[in-house]
């Protein structure tokens, strides 16, 4: 039997369900894109609409001395212009920090910097006007006069603390912390073969193609905000609207439509868009921001600014020991509000060495502030560091006592059987895969063969490499992500299911939409569970005034808590139209099954009463019903995971690469992905989900890096600069799945959105280092640029 | 990001391109296919107060060849370079370096002439003018010149041309004989390059002939390199040009490539350029 | 100072008159004065490609082109060859193949990929790999894009041949 024939959505006796859950079906909600007629928050049209630009430090770090605003004020279409202390007036200072976070300090942060600008590019002044041109015009006319600080750029200058950026604590150090399990020093006295290494990442962003947008619409008349807002967690930013702009909960609406990408960097609490949401309270009337490319660069969270030395013990027989390892990491003046930006680092430590069973671990991790743009969650929020150190040191293991690194990886990963199972990092893993991954993987890329082709094209000066990948990956997180430290973040989802009077069904999700095909898969659980067809299948997210109550879409959660919700709400509402058609046709709820849009006999098949008949006597003949009987045809369920801190999932890459020793140029051959998200709802999307992720992982590895000078100036803040991954260089990516399901559901679906992105960077750097080794050389620098090979081959 | 303000003329006539260009002086800025001054406004790195448009001018439009040259108007696409029968009869070089630059649709509007006015010391027409020892014509109110292309690239985005003057066209002598190869290095394809090779060659009993070499990204203009260029004159291609293009060559650093590395790598292109013209 | 200018155009068939600012691309020409919200605005510097519209029938950066410098020519958007059906085959390919997850991009890809899809019906999974360097994605991945049209493609052959082998 496969995972999916023992799906728990319909009962074993029914032989008539028709299951959309495991099919490819496309999006019906992509339609509307395809034709340019989505709604992003761009594209809608208001009355009396304003738009406002800011003026952003031109500075790393300065005192704002004096900033005049009379020529801005009076040049054509300014409606208004606002320092820091005017919109502080209407919008309270927030603190990024957590409690479960021990020791983590942030200073309060203002939606406009008030007395002091701490990197380039955070807005100091907002200029409101009829057209976004007219703004910029007038943000040129704005007269600052600034009085530059030492700006700390440097992440070892920061920890060494010679200069401290926040005059209210005596260091820059954001948050630490230490994990010591078991006997490192021992395991590393006795070992055999002892590796070490340092990696560096480089800080990249997300480069969402739509920028960040939010129009922010106040109604004077009912105080209330509605806010248009391109977000993955809508019932996180009313909670903050409310709270920070003063407004009873009641009175803040947040509606996501289209966004045009997402992956973490529009889950923040972002200065401007608070300034935004402010303005319109201040000018009673709806006003627009949306980031243009330079502001995107300047603002959007940055990530993955790591140095990282990792060592690792092994015994001669290729046992791993231990794991040791010391993470720096800078996240910039401000640890973000309200996620904090400890969490990437925290997920390092927590996840280096996560799928092998080693027993001893140490990892030291600091996070320091610099003057430069705050970093924070992005797709795979550490996972692509954990993976590459972890993933890096085992092939130089592997290396080094002369072994296969696949055998390498087989002999110390956790066997299949072992689970439930505690890592030495400390983390609980349900169930893991990494052995049937590994097998699938190197018959998917017939990895002898590639092996054996590797070594005939070397001799032919041809330098292929192959980089393998494991990892483990955090999704479905419950209350102890963010919840226990305090973050009003909501880990459980809801779902409502409504049979409207023509047996259509409506279905409203707390999870939002930015493309990951969440409504899609909805529909198809909701579908197969109450049994009608997808056509019949409307799905509803992105409101907080129309949805249940919920997280939104961020960490891999949105298949597996809210379809496990939309699942619970399924089977409840099904139970109810068997009831009603119990009723109506005086036979035993037992007897009756749902299937195709009607009600039928479960032993013969035959059909009974169509659903549209049967919404039709509930709504409008319910006078025909017996006296008592009341028809329920609207249910709502939630689901929180609770059992297990994180539901893991687990995976492997591959990549096959070709360096050209002699202009250090990496050519992407193919990449490979097998993983275990549990139940697969559509694998069209989901591997879509994966090569997405992979090819952002690839820029990573390949391509981003956010080039700040010395004195903190970001130097390639343009497209043309700051490269992204285009489909030219772009490898084709074959997929590949083992379903283990999660019992802490019924679903049994786990996430898988950021699995691409956090071994992707691991696999490519392996690979090219295979490539690298024969010739001694060795890159550990992200992103590896043809200068960086160069430098490791020693040419030039 | 949007631009400031600007007025906005396109004129129906050469001569009256010239007087506006005359009248209104440095305020006026010439607008060819705009793929490289829009950006530059819309980024407000740049402004005028009058854009000149000249894409009216259809006499500046288009290739034609005459008994001993190509001619190349100025406001021709890169992309009907790209596609020109001619070109790729009479100039290959030109058809083979076309593809590199930028994509398909800014290779619609872009043009020819935009791109040497430009001089952007990374741009594919301006080397290729070089190799093919080109002549850029232009015109204003005070009259037409002809300046030889390596006359013509004065340094960083700074070329021989005089305040109000247009360039018109650009005339390659035609070689037939001569091979041609070009060559670039660039992160990804449509970026501007790191660093290119335009060369050509006759190629005798496997030796190289009146071999021209022209740079682009090897310094703050397109550069003909002429150590390099007598080194492997009359020679089967050489392995290692790299005393000889240290010499000829002063590339700039950019974020991710420092002046050596792009050194090296021009190297190595030269080394494979004279390989392929060779082979 | 205002410098406007009285423009006309024909925009998905339909001549539309105004008076713009020099300074307004095209792609915010089409979206805030024609109301055709469909083509997208990504960089403003030309990278993109989500503002790859037609104008006279070639494929350009509509935040690279002024609206004025389109007096008397003709625009095609995503809206326009939607509903004329020209992009039926490559969005219905798009759709069954999961080509596009945000959709932002969407508008200008489909764009670019007629342009190659009508100029060069044999073209090979890089040449699409290459055709569409221009045009960024940053949901996808590409490889979904690139398999649509390359279905897309194949069956234009196969309709082609069919077509030819009749007598
Ligand atoms: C994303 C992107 C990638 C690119 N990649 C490349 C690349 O790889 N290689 C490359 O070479 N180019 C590249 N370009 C630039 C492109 O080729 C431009 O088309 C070209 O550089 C300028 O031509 P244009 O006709 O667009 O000129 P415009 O932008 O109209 O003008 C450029 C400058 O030249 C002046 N000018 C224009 N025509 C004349 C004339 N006839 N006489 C006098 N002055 C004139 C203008 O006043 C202006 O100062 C890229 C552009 C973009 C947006
Ligand atoms: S918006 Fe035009 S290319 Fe990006
Ligand atoms: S689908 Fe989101 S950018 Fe392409």
């Amino acid at each position: 039997m496969t995972a999916r024939d023992e799906l728990p959505v319909k009962d074993s006796k029914t032989r008539t369900q028709s299951g959309y859950i495991g099919k490819s079906e496309p999006r019906a909600n992509a339609k509307r894109l395809l034709q340019g007629r989505g709604s992003f928050i761009d594209d809608l049209r208001f009355p009396r609409l304003a738009h406002v630009a800011f003026l952003r430090s031109p500075h790393a770090h300065a005192k704002i001395k004096s900033m005049d605003f009379s020529k801005a004020r009076a040049a054509p279409g300014v409606i208004g212009v606002f320092d820091g202390r005017a919109v502080a007036e209407y919008c309270s200072p927030w603190i990024g920090v957590l409690g479960h976070l021990k020791g983590i300090k942030s200073p309060p942060q203002y939606p406009l910097a008030i007395e002091r600008a701490c990197w380039q590019g955070e807005a100091v002044a907002a200029v409101v006007a009829e057209t976004r041109a007219q703004a910029e015009d007038a943000v040129e006319l704005v007269a600052a006069e600034w009085d530059p600080l030492p700006a700390v750029i440097d992440m070892h200058e920061s920890l060494s603390g010679k200069v401290v950026i926040h005059p209210e604590f005596e260091d820059n150090i954001c948050f630490s912390r230490q994990i010591d399990n078991g006997e490192v020093d021992a395991a590393f006295k006795n070992a055999d073969v002892v590796v070490e290494e340092s990696y560096s990442f480089g800080r990249h962003t997300g480069v969402c193609l739509e920028g960040r947008a939010i129009l922010a619409d106040y109604n004077a008349g009912e105080h209330m905000l509605t806010v248009h807002h391109a977000t993955q967690a809508p019932h996180m930013m009313q909670d903050i609207f409310s709270k920070h702009l003063n407004l009873p909960e009641a009175n803040v609406r947040v509606i996501c439509r289209d966004i045009g990408g997402a992956y973490g960097i529009k889950v923040h609490v972002y200065p401007d868009e608070m300034c935004t949401a402010a303005l319109s309270i201040m000018l009673r009337r709806p006003v627009k921001f949306v980031a243009d490319r330079l502001e995107s660069f300047l603002s959007d969270i940055h990530a993955r600014e790591h140095k990282v030395t990792v060592r690792l013990a092994a015994t001669k027989d290729g046992e791993i020991l231990a794991f040791d390892l010391d993470d720096l990491t800078a996240i910039g003046p401000y640890s973000v509000y309200p996620r904090t930006s400890g969490i990437e680092g925290n997920q390092v430590v927590n996840l280096t060495g996560g799928p092998y069973k080693h027993k001893h671990y140490r990892a030291s991790l600091n996070v320091v502030f610099t003057n430069k743009n705050v970093t924070c969650q992005y797709r795979a929020v550490g996972h692509p560091i954990a993976v590459a150190l972890t993933e890096g040191i085992v092939d130089l293991a592997a290396q080094k006592l002369g072994m296969d690194p696949a055998e390498f990886r087989r002999r110390n990963m956790i066997p299949d059987d072992a689970y439930p199972y505690t890592g030495a990092a400390g983390m609980k893993y349900e169930v893991l895969t990494h052995h049937q991954c590994l097998d699938k993987l190197l018959s998917l890329m017939d990895y002898k063969g590639l092996r054996a082709e590797q070594a005939e094209l070397r001799k032919k000066g041809v330098y292929r490499g192959i980089g393998l990948a494991a990892m483990i990956e955090v999704t479905n997180p419950s209350p102890a992500f963010y919840g226990v430290g305090g973050a009003r973040i909501s880990a459980q989802d809801g779902a409502t299911l409504r049979l409207e009077p023509t047996g259509m069904l409506t279905v409203l999700s707390s999870v939002t939409e930015q493309g990951q095909g969440t409504e899609g898969i909805f529909a198809q659980i909701a579908a197969t569970v109450v049994g009608v067809t997808m056509d019949k299948v409307k799905v509803i997210t992105g409101d907080t005034s129309t949805t249940p109550y919920g997280g939104g879409t961020w960490a891999s959660r949105g298949a597996g808590i809210g379809g496990e919700a939309v699942l619970q709400a399924g089977k409840a509402l099904r139970s109810n139209i068997l009831d009603i058609a119990a009723a109506i046709l005086n036979v035993d709820k037992a007897d009756l099954d749902i299937f195709s849009n009607e009600v039928i006999d479960l032993a013969s098949g035959e059909s009974k009463l169509p659903l549209a008949e049967l919404g039709r006597v509930a709504y409008f003949r319910p006078d025909t019903l017996p006296m008592k009987f009341q028809s329920e045809l609207m249910v709502t369920r939630h689901y929180t995971p609770r059992e297990y801190g994180f539901t893991f999932t687990n995976g492997i890459q591959a990549s096959l690469v070709e360096v050209d020793v002699e202009t250090g140029f990496v050519k992407l051959l193919k990449h490979w992905c097998v993983e275990d998200c549990g139940t697969v709802i559509n694998p069209l999307l989901v591997d879509e989900q994966i090569r997405g992720g992979v090819v952002q992982g690839i820029g990573a590895a390949l391509f981003e890096e956010c080039h700040y000078s010395e004195d903190g100036q970001l130097q390639n803040a343009t497209m043309a600069d700051y490269l992204v991954p285009m489909s030219g260089e772009m490898p084709d990516i074959v997929c590949g799945h083992v379903e283990s399901k999660t019992r802490t559901s019924e679903l049994g679906a786990k996430g898988v959105g950021e699995a691409g992105t956090a071994g992707a960077p691991g696999a490519v750097m392996n690979a090219i280092n295979d490539a690298l080794s024969s010739l001694g050389a060795r890159v550990t620098t992200m992103p590896f640029t043809p200068e960086r090979v160069l430098d490791a081959l020693g040419k030039k | 990001m949007k631009a400031p303000a600007f007025a906005y003329a396109k004129p129906r006539s050469l001569a009256e391109v010239c007087a506006l260009l005359d009248e209104r002086g440095e305020t006026a800025r010439v607008l060819a296919g705009g793929q490289s001054l829009v950006p530059m406004l819309n980024l407000r790195v740049a402004a005028a107060d009058l854009l000149v448009d000249i894409s009216g001018i259809e006499s500046l439009r288009g290739v034609s060849v005459t008994a001993d040259r190509l001619c190349v108007g100025a406001l021709t696409s890169h992309r009907e370079v790209e596609q020109s029968a001619e070109v790729a009869r009479h100039a290959p070089l030109l058809a083979q370096a076309a593809p590199h630059i930028a994509h398909v649709a800014i290779r619609n509007s872009g043009t020819f002439g935009g791109s040497i006015a430009l001089a952007d010391p990374a741009a594919e027409w301006p080397a290729c003018c070089l190799a093919l020892d080109a002549t850029i014509l232009t015109i204003s109110k005070a009259g037409k010149r002809s300046i030889p292309a390596r006359a013509f690239f004065k340094g960083l985005f700074s070329t021989d041309l005089r305040p109000g003057e247009l360039i018109t066209g650009v005339e390659i002598p035609l070689t037939p004989g001569h091979r041609s190869v070009f060559l670039e290095l660039s992160r990804r394809r449509g970026d501007y390059a790191i660093v290119g090779v335009a060369a050509m060659a006759k190629v005798q009993g496997g030796t190289l002939q009146d071999v021209r070499l022209a740079f682009l990204g090897g310094g703050d203009r397109p550069l003909l390199a002429v150590h390099a260029m007598k080194a492997a004159e009359g020679k089967p291609p050489l392995a290692d040009l790299g005393p000889a293009l240290a010499a000829d060559l002063s590339p700039m650093a950019d974020l991710d490539t420092s002046a050596r590395t792009k050194l090296h790598l021009a190297n190595v292109l030269a080394r494979r350029a004279l390989a392929a013209l060779a082979g | 100072m205002d410098h406007s200018l009285p423009l006309t155009l024909t925009v998905n068939g339909t001549r539309v008159t105004s008076r713009v600012e020099p300074r307004t691309h095209l792609i915010d020409f089409l979206r805030d004065t024609a109301g055709l919200t469909g083509s997208h605005i990504g960089c403003e510097h030309g990278v993109c490609g989500a503002c790859t519209v037609r104008v006279d029938g070639l494929i350009v950066r509509g935040c690279l082109t002024l609206a004025v410098q389109c007096e008397g020519k003709t625009v095609d958007t995503i809206e326009g060859l939607s509903d004329s059906g020209e992009l039926a085959e490559l969005q219905q390919a798009f759709h069954e193949r999961n080509a596009l997850q945000c959709g932002y991009c969407t508008p200008g890809m489909l764009v670019a990929a007629l342009d190659l899809v009508k100029s060069e019906p044999d073209a090979s999974r890089e040449r699409i790999r290459e055709h569409l360097s221009g045009n960024y994605c940053r949901c996808t991945g590409y490889q979904a894009i690139v398999d649509a049209i390359e279905t897309v493609l194949a069956m234009r052959r196969t309709t082609a041949k069919a077509a030819g082998a009749r007598p």
